[in-house]
């Protein structure tokens, strides 16, 4: 049975994590599952978890005024879940459903906080990789934006 | 005079003279994209004719200048099977007053043919390598006839990594194909689009979300790349940082074609012809000018 502290240095956001740091974090960590169509999360929410995505399929979803939800983004196996948890005020900013039944590694987000306080050169560490993750999704949103393939 | 076969001259078609094609159909892709495949209007004929026009083969890439009589003349990619020799397909957005009667041309009537024109993909060069192609679009279309030639000849190659990205569901290309390649072995077929309605169950993001999942071995792959300009910078980054060489990443490149064989100036790109130099060219060629702000 894979444990935890493997499937977590395994995981790319993890990669090259000192030994000491994983296992702050893997105290933080649990599995969880959701059902297809479950929502693990929605907008306004407390961001208390982030999760490692293993298996399944999220959707990101905003909601408009007198709209059906619009899907801005689909996640997968190997990706991260959530970043609010680092950014304050810690709040959720989509709603995120489940397109498949979903497994993914939870990991609390107060807890890892807290000892991002007390350990700055792990709390340096995380900004850094979730800084990377933001910055790829930035970069998506303003092609998105771009609407390249519409009728000119 | 009766003409010996033997000892009749080379027929040389001049590049400026539309040859009659016959529509043989018209299918509808998206709402506003068709597929027209046509026949040479001699091939259709049951009384050959000693100067007959012989099918112009094409090489995957290369295009051809359309020209709806009495309405005006457009370049088009082949998107068809170039193993098919004797009919010509054609991939049309109908985003203007040519292109509407293009795809309005009802099966059986008459359009010109120029071409092909244009150097092609590099076919060749990719035997023995893992082949990615890259599509935004109606990109995808010039991008087809390298699919075929690639599962055609599957042992030829490595892996066949297609990433191809949509505005929505309903503007995929090809989607019973799509489904089918992602059949075949070896085969990884990669489908995004950038909107996403509640009932579509793919992947939502642009087509550089998906390099994540494609396992790309960049020091032994080849990419081929078609679509918006500013959607091919995207992606030639991701490719170098997925370790594909400048060299090894091939665009196709689409400016104001007109007499398709480097003449007229019309599609003239910094040093190069569009139409007579490429429309494909290595990224290594395409950088300094890609990189120039409002060129």
């Amino acid at each position: 049975m894979e444990t935890l502290e493997r499937i977590i240095t395994e995981h790319p956001f993890f990669a090259s994590l000192e030994p000491q740091y994983t296992s702050l974090v893997v105290g933080c960590a649990s599995n969880v599952r959701f059902h297809s169509g479950e929502y693990i999360f929605k907008e306004g929410a407390e961001a208390n978890e982030f999760y490692l995505i293993r298996a399944g399929k999220v959707a990101l979803e905003m909601f408009a005024p007198q709209h059906k939800p619009i899907m801005v983004e689909t996640l997968r196996e190997g990706d991260i879940l959530g970043w609010s948890w680092l950014v304050p005020p810690y709040k959720r900013r989509f709603h995120a459903r489940t397109l498949e039944d979903t497994r993914a590694i939870a990991l609390d987000g107060k807890c890892l906080r807290t000892k991002c306080e007390q350990n700055h050169d792990l709390g340096y560490e995380l900004l850094k990789r979730v800084a990377e993750i933001l910055t790829e999704r930035l970069e998506a949103t303003r092609l998105q934006l771009l609407d390249v393939y519409a009728a000119r | 005079m009766q003409l010996d076969s033997d000892i009749a001259p080379n027929i040389v078609v001049d590049p400026m003279l539309p040859q009659p094609f016959i529509v043989r159909s018209v299918e509808k892709e998206t709402p506003d994209t068709f597929t027209l495949s046509l026949e040479s209007e001699n091939a259709a004929s049951t009384e050959q004719q000693p100067n007959d026009l012989i099918q112009p083969a094409f090489q995957p890439g290369q295009f051809s200048m359309l020209w709806v009589f009495g309405v005006g003349e457009l370049p088009i990619s082949i998107s068809g099977d170039p193993a098919k020799s004797s009919e010509l397909t054609y991939t049309v957005r109908s985003v203007g007053q040519a292109t509407h009667a293009l795809v309005s041309t009802a099966p059986g009537s008459a359009i010109g043919i120029r071409g092909p024109f244009g150097n092609g993909w590099p076919i060749g060069p990719a035997k023995g390598k893992d082949v990615v192609i890259i599509a935004g679009g109606i990109g995808l279309a010039p991008l087809r006839p390298v699919i075929y030639e690639v599962l055609r000849n599957r042992a030829q190659y490595g892996r066949l990594v297609l990433l191809y990205g949509a505005r929505s569901p309903r503007e995929l290309l090809y989607r019973k194909e799509l489904a089918a390649w992602a059949r075949q072995p070896d085969t990884q077929i990669l489908v995004t689009v950038d909107y996403g309605g509640l009932s579509w169950r793919g992947h939502v993001g642009v087509v550089t979300t998906l390099f994540k999942y494609a396992r790309l071995q960049g020091a032994r792959s080849i990419a081929m790349v078609c679509g918006p300009e500013i959607m091919m910078r995207f992606v030639t980054r991701e490719l170098e940082n997925h370790g594909v060489g400048s060299n090894n990443i091939y665009l196709s490149m689409e400016r104001n074609m007109k007499c398709g064989v480097g003449l007229c100036g019309h599609c003239q790109y910094g040093p190069h012809f569009i139409c007579k130099d490429g429309p494909v060219f290595t990224y290594e060629q395409m950088r300094p000018l890609l990189e120039k702000y409002e060129f």
